[in-house]
């Protein structure tokens, strides 16, 4: 066998590792999509009538404002999501077997891509869950083709993977899982200051800026234009950039920590 | 107290060498663990590296593993060398660590084809593998449990049987009865002596004079980062003196004053104890109580001490606190008052 197929092997049974996990424990996963679904229920039916209203002028109604936060709501998922990969990052790496795994040979990459693609893959269901919400609510695409489906699915994907890499390079510095679930805070805090409840024109104008670029911001207006035809303009370019740029620098973050010495 | 190393091994025999290792080191910070130790285990033996908490031990089979690198000396396993070729030295060992390197979220069962599938057996080959250990360590029953309910004795039998799952040559087994219960613990040396038999080398590190004398072919004693002593168990207990009978008093008075009739003997003052060189005959034993009843000498208690492993141990490691000795068979200590 080759090295690269090696390397696919060993992962795919890390992977399955990874899902036995998640299967066989899936409070976790559950207990992070109910951060996106409370916030959902809460801006649409307690605050929406005030929110919409600022947003869509007088006479907006509910539907406008649910077509307006479901796309925020799909990428802050992924982004809770994200931090249970972190969480669980830091508790494998702090089990026995992980030690066993780095006495054997096996691909060492294979660890962490087992926990990635495991990520990915949860974060994917877990916006499945949250936008069949979205939809029960009413949301619903507009005009969307079949092309900007698949554009709006590899954006969830790569802004999956691009998280999942960060989350991991958190979990590998945190010393247990308290530490994790803390160190991952931005990857929940910063869609509540993006462009997810209210526009980032709203906000005042020292802020904008912050809002504008960072990266979820980008993301959502991408995901919002390809699902409701709103202008994306350079936001498309922008969450690529994020997307690789975040992979990238997780990637390489990932691998050095991972391959130090451990404790 | 002697504390010399053995001969060092001749450089010819490094070909069979199983573990050979010189000048091994490393430290924390500031904190030397490991300060230049050699190894040379020959194929097909067991090698105990006993020492106590923090000698090192740890460190040493961490290194020796490929799980952390060394900051000096060379080293090589199953004729592999350690820095340059970590990976075929990862496909000769097996390591089971001190703390269970068992995944505690998936039953034993699941455990045992994660490591068949990390050693790319085939399907069948091995769902094979894995029912024969299970069966071979007593876990069929325990199959389809997770792996955290197991008790520490099944946690550890679980983990030397994924440890076989590679057919692994040279087995490194860290303090591998550490925290189990008396029971457990025999069933663990007939599993170390089973592996032994199938030919395979066997490191293993112990805090227990007992284990390594038990078991090993050869032992090594880490004290500070450095091995005090090498040798059989034999070879070990020759190194220190003859046994003795120890005198202890519970009267600070009664102790200072045998202590200055009894000058020969060796005093710990924290324990109100001295020590008379003796070996243990019946005959010595006599001569020693009559002395002391001449000289008008009541200890509390008298304990009468032949040299084992446990001599030779506290006296490399440097320490005086004796905790286990040879009490005189059938003879209640009043009847030497």
């Amino acid at each position: 066998m080759s090295s690269l197929s090696l390397a696919a092997r060993d992962s795919s049974t890390m992977l399955r590792r990874n899902l036995l996990h998640a299967r066989r424990y899936p409070s976790l996963t559950l207990n992070l999509l109910l951060t996106p679904v409370m916030l959902l229920l809460l801006f649409v039916y307690i605050f929406g009538d005030a929110l919409s209203a600022g947003i869509t002028g007088a006479g907006a109604d509910r539907a406008d404002y649910i077509a307006y936060i479901v796309p925020g709501i799909l990428l802050m998922t992924i982004g809770g999501t994200t931090i249970g990969s972190a969480v669980s990052v830091s508790t494998d790496m702090s089990e026995g077997i992980i030690a066993r795994f780095r006495t054997m040979a096996i691909h060492r990459g294979s660890i962490l891509i087992g926990h990635v693609v495991g990520s990915v893959l949860q974060c994917v269901l877990s916006v499945v869950v949250v936008g069949a919400v979205g939809v029960a609510i009413g949301f619903r695409s507009k005009d969307a083709t079949v092309v900007e489906w698949l554009l709006a699915f590899a954006l969830l994907v790569a802004f999956s993977l691009a998280l999942t890499w960060i989350a991991v390079g958190m979990g590998l510095i945190s010393p247990n899982a308290e530490a994790a679930s803390n160190n991952a805070m931005p990857l929940i805090f910063l869609p509540l200051i993006s462009s997810t409840f209210v526009p980032v024109d709203a906000m005042p104008g020292w802020f904008q800026p912050i809002a504008e670029y960072q990266p979820f911001t980008p993301a959502i207006e991408t995901l919002r234009g390809l699902l409701r035809g709103t202008e994306i303009g350079y936001n498309g370019w922008l969450a690529a950039g994020w997307c690789l740029g975040l992979a990238v620098l997780g990637y390489f973050w990932s691998k050095s920590v991972f391959n130090r010495d451990p404790k | 107290m002697p504390s010399a190393v053995m001969p060092t091994p001749d450089r010819d025999a490094a070909a069979s060498a199983a573990v050979s290792a010189t000048g091994l080191r490393k430290s924390y910070g500031d904190k030397t663990v490991l300060d230049g130790i050699d190894l040379h285990i020959p194929a097909g033996t067991v090698f105990a590296l006993l020492g106590p908490n923090g000698a090192g031990k740890t460190t040493a089979v961490k290194i020796l593993s490929t799980l952390i690198g060394a900051d000096g000396g060379q080293a090589s396993v199953a004729g592999h060398d350690l820095a340059a070729s970590p990976q075929s030295v990862r496909a000769a060992i097996g390591v089971t660590g001190q703390f269970s390197a068992v995944d505690g979220l998936i039953t034993g069962e699941e455990n045992m084809l994660l490591m068949a599938d990390l050693h790319r057996l085939p399907r069948r080959e091995g769902r094979r593998v894995t029912a024969e250990l299970l069966a071979r360590f007593d876990l069929t029953d325990a199959a389809k449990k997770p792996a955290s309910t197991y008790s520490g004795g099944m946690k550890r039998r679980l983990d030397i049987a994924m440890t076989l799952v590679g057919n692994p040559r040279i087995i490194f087994l860290d303090e591998p009865t550490t925290g189990l219960d008396p029971r457990s613990r025999h069933n663990m040396w007939g599993i170390i002596r089973d592996l032994v038999t199938g030919g395979v080398t066997v490191f293993l590190t112990t805090q227990y004079l007992e284990e390594a004398d038990e078991l090993a072919d050869r032992i090594a004693v880490l004290n500070n980062g450095r091995i005090a002593a090498e040798g059989t168990a034999a070879e070990l207990k020759r190194m220190i003196p003859g046994g003795h009978v120890r005198l202890r008093f519970t009267d600070p008075a009664a102790y200072r004053s045998a202590a200055t009739v009894l000058n020969e003997a060796t005093r710990d003052d924290e324990a109100l104890a001295l020590q008379i060189p003796s070996d243990g005959s019946q005959r010595e034993l006599r001569s020693v109580l009559d002395w002391l009843d001449s000289a008008g000498i009541a200890a509390d208690e008298l304990t009468v001490h032949t040299p084992d492993l446990d001599d030779v141990f506290f006296a490399l490691t440097g320490s005086t606190d004796r905790t286990t000795a040879t009490t005189v068979p059938h003879q209640p200590k009043e009847a030497v008052r």
